[in-house]
């Protein structure tokens, strides 16, 4: 038995270390290209440049694209972590008829093929005669966030201790008072997070703004419509690469607040060091 | 101090408080005991006020507490979990409610320190509240609900999540602070010594009712009924029937222990002539070689369970549906009395309690 | 909770106010998730309901013809290229959700069972790749899998190949491949959540009865993991089927899928209904895919007990 288990255990290790290295090499393929003097992305490396890079701020169409992309990602993160703190607090904190029901809807877009919420989106704006912008591609951006807003709240949410605000109020705290001294500083962390994971899940999203955004695009429908030109393929690389190290950026930093989110909820209760 | 007339709280079909009637009086320490779900946790919130009664009337210091919510009554409370703000430290807990009252920031500080050394925290006051131990917040919960001066402090099992030694600390810690704070406590418990050790006054409850409400000394030894004598410690009960009942007393007669006269419980009521005669193991002492005495049984050691301090002796008694259980301190070699020994036992009549079944 | 205190009867107005406050919570928690169960609604739920009504529509030239037909499901069921282009989304999905799984439960299980105080650490490190965007994930593998690509200039490099192969790019297997990494870490958090939540003292006990670590883990660690199981199958297999991004970059003409003719009906081909009949049968499909699957999961683990 101890030698199976010992196998067992040695095998496991190097397994993850190559699947590890299976999900990050396809993508650290990107910066090493967009480092590479040679256009055509291929082994061996040609030399090392940072033209591609220099090239990036002289395209004002791609400079309107990121600017799009700001603005769209911070609207979607804003509106669906609001709409995701009320779900996220009805869910966690009360009980009531369709409770289910209702957070299955919520939820839906994550267990829906993007393209048809997409495509469902589209035939009702444009029957209703609204034309496609910007706005249009936050209401289909806050729709595909709000499950992850949620997600990420409800953990912050949960295991928060109901006698902390029952404490506040026994101690003579109205219920707005509670709310600001108690209740939001201890899920401020789950709120940042949310925030953040919205706002990259919104620039880095292709489908949603491929179908409802108009003449204005986001910096993915432009990196599709670069992708059909060879030539363009090293800037393309480049900015991809920037696009990386910002989603790893943002994610890091929603990470350690989930964690500090976490922690203040699990220190409360009855579980002592 | 607080009168409750006629409490009751149902959810749905449950009745998880049944016609409760209470006055607790100014600067009591006052506990409610019962085994979990007797409604006891649910009466406390209803005088903190975060449940409502769905029928009867709760009125602190003579005011009635209807409709007022828990942010405006004088009484406050330690929760089970300590409830300890995890985001601020233990001065900024202590003047969690203080900040509401607007005070000069000298006299909020002295509040502070002063509700600190009540509770011997002083010099804690910049730790976090996530670097605290069990006690230490225990302690930071007291002094934050004692700062507030309230007229009532609930206390929701403030020891249980304590470890044994510390809860034994505690106890004598809280009688001393209510003491010289002089303010009502009323502690939620499941544990009779808790309750035993602290009170001036027990409440005893069962299934949402109130059994027994006494003084300790007087609900461990004259119990209203079995269920209350059982929950407050181990009793022997034999089989009585009742020969005469009057105002003051009960005659029961028995097997074993013949005709006895015990003082009348308070609440007792009668259920035909059948009633229990109730002694405490402790209250039978081995009686060693010629030694008599004007009352006493005897029998034969069936079983022998031996507890450091003390042994416990099973003692056959002929004429008993149920051999006896007898506590004896070790003193006298009740350790070394062998299984099957023939014994003798001695009781103090007052010592006998009559009950309803 | 006062308001029916006025008048009534102490006890009545006792009763109402508790019943009231019960009431009011309900309420509460109804008005507080109601902003997001509307936005979720009117942007979700409705628009479903209109392609499913589109879908028993005709398009005429720039209007919609309202009279109800199931012409668009006879062409979405019949046509040789729709029944073509649903049946490889089908295989593609359940491939990529079978590999996926497979892949991930032991990377979950290594996690779960050795990741000691590491556990949020390996997570995070294998989240990150997901939350990185898809299209330049994609994209990467269009670089490693084309004609001058990475995989044949190492190849040529390492003297395996004379001159670059197409057959890396462009067919079925680019797409499943690629589908595969990208949804990979997808799968492993509801495995490994499944996992963690597997009392270890079940372990000791069935090590305790004599099983050895395979049959424990046979009888004891898989089963109570296949609801995790199950989960990410189905948060892979339905998602995939229509995934329209893969099958475009890496997917040539052999590797099309559904989204690709649902997307064409939409845009190009202007014809809503038999988009929207495309969709509402994919749906369909997937959803009942879906349940088979578990159902034999469920059986299964039933069975090996």
């Amino acid at each position: 038995m101890t030698a199976a288990r010992r196998l067992l255990t040695n095998w496991l290790p190097l397994y993850a270390a190559l699947y590890i290295a299976f999900l990050y090499l396809p993508i650290l393929l990107l910066p090493v290209f967009s480092f590479n003097t040679s256009a055509v992305p291929k082994f061996p490396l040609t030399g090392l440049t940072l033209k591609w890079y220099e090239s990036l701020p002289h395209t004002p169409a791609l400079l309107d694209a990121a600017w799009n992309s700001l603005v769209v990602g911070f609207a979607a993160a804003v509106v669906s972590t609001l709409l995701g703190i009320c779900a996220a607090r009805a869910l966690t904190r009360y009980r009531f008829p369709g409770q289910r029901a209702a957070s299955s809807l919520i939820m839906a877009p994550l267990v829906l093929p993007e393209i048809i919420v997409a495509v469902s989106l589209l035939l009702v704006l444009l029957q209703l005669g609204l034309s496609l912008s910007l706005f249009t591609v936050v209401l289909g951006h806050v729709l595909i966030c709000i499950p992850y807003s949620v997600t990420v709240l409800t953990s912050g949410f949960e295991g928060f201790d109901r006698s902390l605000e029952e404490a506040s109020t026994d101690l003579g705290e109205t219920a707005f008072g509670t709310f600001r001294r108690v209740t939001l500083p201890m899920v401020a962390p789950a709120i940042i997070s949310s925030l953040l994971v919205s706002f990259t899940i919104s620039l880095d999203d292709f489908i949603m703004a491929f179908f409802l955004s108009g003449t204005d695009t986001t910096l993915p429908v432009y990196i599709w419509g670069q992708l059909r030109f060879a030539a363009k393929l090293p800037s393309v690389l480049a900015l991809g690469s920037l696009l990386l190290v910002g989603s790893f950026v943002l994610l890091t930093f929603a990470e350690i607040m989930r964690r500090r989110a976490e922690r203040r909820t699990r220190n409360t209760g009855g579980a002592f060091v | 101090m607080i009168e409750i007339s006629s409490v009751s709280r149902s959810y749905g079909a449950f009745k998880a408080l049944d016609n409760a009637s209470l006055s607790i009086t100014k600067g009591e320490f006052f506990s409610l005991l019962g085994p979990s779900g007797c409604g006891k946790t649910t009466l406390l919130r209803m005088i903190a006020g975060f449940d409502t009664p769905t029928s009867g009337t709760i009125s602190v210091d003579g005011q009635p507490m209807d409709g007022i919510p828990a942010n405006r009554r004088p009484t406050n409370m330690v929760f089970q979990s300590y409830a300890i703000f995890p985001h601020l430290n233990v001065a900024q807990n202590v003047a969690y409610g203080l900040k509401r009252l607007r005070l000069p920031s000298a006299e909020e500080k002295r509040r502070v320190e002063e509700a600190l050394a009540q509770v011997s925290l002083s010099g804690l006051d910049a730790r976090g509240a996530t670097e605290l131990s069990g006690g230490q917040r225990q302690r930071v919960a007291l002094a934050r609900a004692l700062v507030m001066r309230p007229k009532v402090l609930l206390l929701d099992e403030p020891l249980s999540a304590l470890d044994k030694k510390l809860r034994e600390q505690m106890q004598v810690e809280l009688r001393r602070l209510q003491q010289a704070v002089g303010i009502t406590f009323v502690l939620v418990t499941h544990d009779q010594y808790e309750a035993l050790g602290m009170s001036d006054r027990i409440a005893v409850m069962f299934g949402g009712r109130i059994a027994q409400v006494a003084a300790p000394k007087e609900i461990y030894q004259r119990p209203v009924n079995r269920q209350v004598a059982d929950f407050l410690g181990g009793m022997n009960f034999v089989k009585a029937e009742i020969v005469e009942e009057n105002a003051a007393s009960i005659t029961v007669d028995t097997t074993g222990f013949g005709r006895v006269r015990t003082d009348k419980p308070q609440a007792f009521v009668r259920n035909g002539k059948a009633a229990t005669l109730g002694i405490r193991p402790e209250r039978l002492r081995v009686l060693w070689d010629d030694a008599t005495s004007p009352h006493e049984v005897s029998g034969k050691v069936v079983d022998r369970h031996y507890f450091g301090e003390i042994t416990h002796l099973i003692v056959e008694v002929p004429g008993l549906e149920k051999p006896l259980s007898v506590s004896e301190t070790n003193n006298f070699g009740a350790d070394d009395i062998p299984v099957g020994a023939p014994i003798r036992l001695a009781y103090d009549p007052d010592a006998l309690v009559a009950m309803a079944d | 909770m006062t308001v029916a205190a006025e008048g009534s009867p102490p006890l009545r107005a006792k009763r109402a106010a508790a019943g009231s406050l019960l009431q009011s919570e309900q309420a509460q928690g109804m008005a507080l998730i109601s902003p997001t169960l509307l936005y979720a609604l009117v942007l979700l739920a409705v628009p479903v309901l209109v392609v499913i009504a589109h879908s028993f529509w005709t398009q005429d030239y720039l209007t919609i013809d309202r009279t109800f037909t199931l012409e668009n499901y006879r062409l979405a069921l019949t046509e040789p290229i729709y029944r073509d282009l649903l049946m490889r989304s089908l295989y593609i999905s359940l491939t990529v959700s079978f590999f996926t799984v497979v892949l991930a439960y032991p990377i979950a299980y290594f996690i779960s069972f050795h990741g000691g105080s590491r556990k949020s650490l390996w997570l995070f490190l294998i989240t990150i790749p997901f939350w990185t965007s898809y299209l330049l994930r994609v994209m990467s593998w269009k670089v490693i899998l084309g004609y001058g690509g990475v995989l044949n200039s190492g190849l040529m490099g390492l003297g395996i190949i004379d001159e670059p192969s197409t057959a890396f790019l462009y067919n079925t297997t680019a797409v499943i491949l690629t589908l595969t990494h990208a949804w990979a870490a997808f799968t492993i958090l509801p495995i490994f959540v499944s996992l963690e939540k597997v009392d270890r003292t079940l372990l000791e006990a069935a090590t305790d009865l004599g099983d050895g670590p395979v049959r424990r883990f046979l009888r004891i660690t898989l089963p109570l993991s296949m609801p995790g199981v199950i989960a990410a199958l189905l948060i892979v297999m339905i998602p995939t089927v229509g995934d329209y991004v893969t099958p475009r970059l890496v997917g040539g003409k052999d590797g099309v899928m559904i989204a690709n003719a649902i997307q064409a009906q939409f845009g190009k081909a202007a014809n809503w209904p038999l988009g929207a009949a495309l969709s509402v049968t994919t749906m369909a499909i997937v959803t009942a895919m879906a349940g088979v699957t578990v159902f034999i999961l469920r059986w299964a683990a039933r069975r090996a007990r």
